[in-house]
């Protein structure tokens, strides 16, 4: 779509950026050895804890590794649509 | 005492074969002792690229199992009195040698060699964790593709896990009016990718392919790039300091001249 978008811009469009990004991201689980059902069942486990303190939206509850510079971090957006009252 | 170096990278056709004979070749033009130990049993190449393969008598199965002596189954370079070629087996298969032999090899060889250089296999396999067995240092080559870069990460870590600490990282064939106008990844990125130190960078070069048609290593070529290269990695591996070559082709220069003459 990017590329489609500069394309049709006219503006120069390097393939070097898409390789980059996609290596990037490729490396990003080579590294962690996280498969994506691994991440799969670690977001189900997630779920289930949260869930016995606060009702989440699972829909668009959102689990993913992120990385910057050298180091790799697992970023969970949960959105929280209420907070159960534990007495 | 030599050293035993490994040339490995994962994915085949990157050029570790053409990289080992002329670094091989280059190391013995400076006028070092250096055995090249072609470790790709059943797929050997490294005798056409040097153009030795009609001298075979003995190869690496046999050395190692006993066949017949170390001394018997080395064959002596063309151009170079003292490089030797330690040939593998075309008929056997990975499996035919253990990790304790290689390290066995590798430390008899480093007894008479100033360098061992060992062509590894491509993959992960058997095959790479002999090549790797007897070596203390390595050199890693990839190419500016995607593909390349990715085995080349995988590699490193597999080498830091076995104790080979700080490979050394040759780009090959790589293609500056590519880079330039932004459709190959450039030195830089690979190294911020891969993280690990830069050894040398060698240009794609048809003198490559004519050279390996002959049987004749290009880093004696004088007029190709990619030998003069292999020339400037070779002195680095020796210790010296050689900047890395500028990569702008002259045919460029020569082009634009014409351009700006109108002919």
């Amino acid at each position: 779509m990017l590329e489609f978008l500069q394309r049709v811009l006219g503006k120069s469009f390097s393939s070097k950026k898409i390789a980059k990004e996609r290596l990037r991201l490729v490396l990003l689980h080579d590294r962690t050895c996280l498969t994506p059902e691994i991440l799969d069942s670690l977001k189900g486990d997630l779920i289930q804890v949260i869930s016995r303190y606060m009702v989440i939206d699972e829909k668009n509850l959102d689990v993913s590794l992120n990385t910057e510079d050298e180091s790799v971090a697992l970023v969970a957006n949960i959105p929280i649509l209420k907070v159960k009252q534990i007495s | 005492m030599g050293e035993v170096i490994v040339v490995t990278s994962g994915k085949g056709g990157v050029g570790k074969t053409t990289t080992v004979a002329n670094i091989g070749t280059g190391l013995a033009a400076e006028g070092y002792k250096v055995v090249l130990v072609d470790t790709d049993i059943g797929l050997r190449n490294l005798d056409v690229v040097m153009g030795l393969e009609n001298r075979i008598v003995y190869d690496i199965v046999d050395v190692v199992s006993g066949n017949c002596r170390l001394k018997q189954a080395l064959i002596k370079d063309k151009r170079f009195e003292e490089l030797y070629l330690l040939p593998a087996a075309q008929t056997k298969d990975k499996t035919a040698i253990s990790m304790e032999q290689m390290k066995e090899l590798c430390a008899n060889l480093k007894n008479d060699f100033d360098y061992v250089i060992i062509d590894c296999p491509a993959g992960i396999e058997m095959g790479f964790k002999n090549a790797i067995a007897g070596a203390e240092k390595a050199i890693v080559v990839t190419t500016p593709e995607v593909s390349a870069v990715r085995d080349a990460d995988r590699i490193i870590g597999l080498l830091e896990a076995n104790d080979l600490e700080e490979p050394k990282l040759i780009i090959n064939r790589i293609r500056p009016d590519m880079v330039k106008r932004g459709d190959m990844m450039d030195i830089d990125d690979m190294i911020e990718i891969l993280a690990i130190d830069l050894l040398g960078v060698v240009p794609e070069d048809e003198l490559i392919v004519i050279s390996t048609n002959k049987g004749e290593p290009a880093v004696l070529e004088k007029t190709s790039k990619a030998g003069q290269a292999y020339k400037n990695i070779s002195l680095r591996i020796t210790g010296e300091n050689v900047p890395l070559m500028h990569l702008e082709s002259h045919a460029g220069i020569m082009k634009k001249l014409r351009k700006l003459l109108g002919v």
